[in-house]
């Protein structure tokens, strides 16, 4: 036996002590909450295990190791097998069934709603998408996908021309000078409020110039020099406080699903805090 | 005691991060596990202490907060649940406190939800919320939950005509005609509001693209931080409100507490949240401050 295998078999085997261990305290009645609640062996194993996969993902920021691999590989495998059967219930059970059978309406104990014809087309669809599963086959798939995504360039076209591109548009139309009533009245009233005046009026002047400057710099029919030029790098200022305000927003993001983990950790498992 | 092992933790932070300027200034390199370690102790320390800091509710929040509360009681409000375990720590909650928020209200309130996932957390959120501290609610009258249909934005274009048409049962398999609280309620057009609580697709966006805008559906939102700068263009005349990230989320509970305080029990994993990221968010800062300070001493050696 080298060392490498060796070393491997003892963390192996001080993973599973911590592991029984763990789950033995937990069953035994030490609780993360502090009420002394006993729990079931099955509670204490799921706790147990749940911070096992934890800290296996959290050992890939160590390197790459085989319990990452597993607690990787578990969770595609259990989310697929999640979907399918919401799917299944929700979707076959919970639709298709009420409306085709009355016999497997009762099976499925499911209020059956009178017999609808159109519920066949998609499962045709359905089937002829599993039919890719079939190399002689495969091609009738490509009918149903082409259906799929025909509807959906259909309806997402209609939609996002609306809602995306004429409604955005109009909302850039903001008044410069909000609730103008004069100089005297803007300076005796000024506050720093986000609700107020001056805040207000702020705000729509930097959408005004963001937004201009930004269709500016992705004009590429005239030379961005002069004037032209200079609202062209106001507008690549204002793409890279965009991007670093998205990127302050995906870090509070990843360590708020961090501090998720933890507080798991401390709370549920090691019972350190409340 | 917390004070004493908060002095202790914050001194190993500090003098780390002063140890990893040094190191940076002579030109050495740092090992990325160090970098993870001073991210895990940033984020274990406040959590270990409970430091937690004063939030208040912005306008962008204020008006999710404002609309909830100004609704008459009895009022229809839906909550989609488009989400899963994955994003869960950062947006749950701001379900359950819209879900509390809805329940203090005497709101009716209906569950769904886009993603297979959030069926089971939108039930999760029913026995947490509702069962726990409301017992007196009663399923089917003050409370439906009616879980997950495939389809993503399908289903929006369905139910904003017809609930029913895509909705036989509820999630209990109830029929959905017989629940009382379904008693003239034909669509998405029926309700009060809207409230969207997800991050990716299908979520807020889909929400706004297919029932708020063609039904003129008053639509607020919670949403995981990396998809609020997205979403914030249809602030305020598309969504009436945002909240983003786990910051919203902290901002809406000191809100309720705020209106509420007789709600001293209520749990606030956001607020709570605030602390570990304030911490987080300024070892980062010390991280890019070094990194441009070697940086540029090194950058500088380095010139002939």
């Amino acid at each position: 036996m080298n060392g490498s295998r060796r070393l491997s078999l003892i963390i192996l085997a001080a993973v599973l002590v911590v592991f029984v261990v763990s789950w033995i305290l937990h069953t035994t009645g030490f609780q993360g909450d502090g009420a002394g609640t006993w729990l079931s062996v099955r509670d204490g194993f799921l706790v147990t295990l749940a911070a096992f996969l934890t800290l296996a993902i959290f050992s890939f920021l160590y390197k790459d190791n085989p319990y990452y691999k597993f607690a990787e590989h578990l969770f595609v495998g259990v989310s697929a097998a999640y979907w399918m059967c919401v799917g299944f219930w929700s979707t076959f059970v919970g639709n298709f069934i009420p409306r085709v059978s009355h016999t497997l309406s009762d099976f499925f104990q499911v209020p059956y709603k009178g017999f609808n014809v159109f519920y066949f087309v998609p499962l045709i669809l359905g089937i002829m998408l599993l039919l890719r599963l079939s190399s002689k086959v495969g091609w009738i798939s490509r009918w149903a996908l082409a259906f799929i995504v025909g509807t959906t360039a259909g309806l997402n076209l209609i939609r996002y021309l609306r809602t995306d591109f004429i409604t955005q548009v109009s909302n850039t139309f903001v008044p410069l000078l909000v609730d103008w009533k004069g100089i005297g009245p803007f300076f005796s009233d000024l506050s720093l409020s986000a609700s107020g005046q001056f805040m207000l009026t702020l705000s729509n002047w930097v959408i005004f110039i963001g937004v201009f400057s930004g269709l500016i710099y992705f004009f590429f029919s005239k030379e961005h020099k002069g004037l032209f030029g200079t609202a062209s790098r106001v507008g690549i200022w204002v793409l890279m406080i965009t991007f670093g305000a998205s990127f302050g927003y995906t870090v509070m993001g990843r360590v708020s699903l961090l501090v998720g983990r933890l507080t798991f950790l401390f709370q549920d498992w090691l019972g350190l805090i409340n | 005691m917390n004070n004493l092992g908060l002095i202790i933790s914050a001194l190993v932070i500090g003098l780390g991060l002063l140890w990893l300027l040094i190191r940076s200034l002579k030109g050495k390199e740092v090992e990325r596990r160090v970098i993870f370690l001073f991210i895990g102790l940033s984020v274990s320390v406040p959590l270990l202490f409970n430091i937690t800091f004063s939030e208040k509710a912005t306008p962008i929040v204020r008006a999710v907060f404002d609309k909830i509360e100004s609704l008459p009681p009895g009022s229809k409000v839906l909550i989609s649940f488009d989400y899963g375990p994955s994003m869960a720590p950062e947006v749950e909650p701001m379900s359950d406190i819209i879900l509390r928020h809805c329940m203090i209200k005497n709101h009716r309130v209906y569950l769904m939800g886009l993603w297979a996932t959030g069926q089971s957390l939108s039930a999760s959120a029913v026995d947490k919320i509702i069962k726990a501290e409301f017992p007196d609610k009663i399923n089917g009258l003050d409370y439906v939950n009616i879980g997950y249909k495939a389809g993503n934005q399908g289903v929006l274009n369905v139910i904003i005509t017809d609930f029913r048409k895509m909705y036989a049962t509820d999630v209990d398999g109830v029929d959905l005609d017989s629940l009382p609280i379904f008693d003239g309620i034909k669509s998405l057009k029926d309700m009060n509001l809207l409230v969207s609580v997800g991050g990716g697709f299908p979520g807020i966006k889909e929400w706004v693209l297919f029932a708020a805008d063609p039904g003129h559906i008053p639509l607020a939102g919670g949403c995981a931080a990396v998809s609020a700068p997205l979403l914030y263009p249809y602030y305020p005349r598309q969504i009436l409100g945002l909240l983003g990230g786990i910051k919203g989320a902290a901002e809406y509970e000191s809100a309720l507490m705020k209106k509420y305080p007789e709600l001293t029990d209520m749990p606030i994993p956001g607020i709570r949240m605030m602390g570990p990221q304030t911490l987080a968010h300024m070892v980062i800062m010390a991280f890019i401050v070094i990194g441009n300070l070697s940086f540029f001493f090194a950058g500088r050696k380095k010139q002939p």
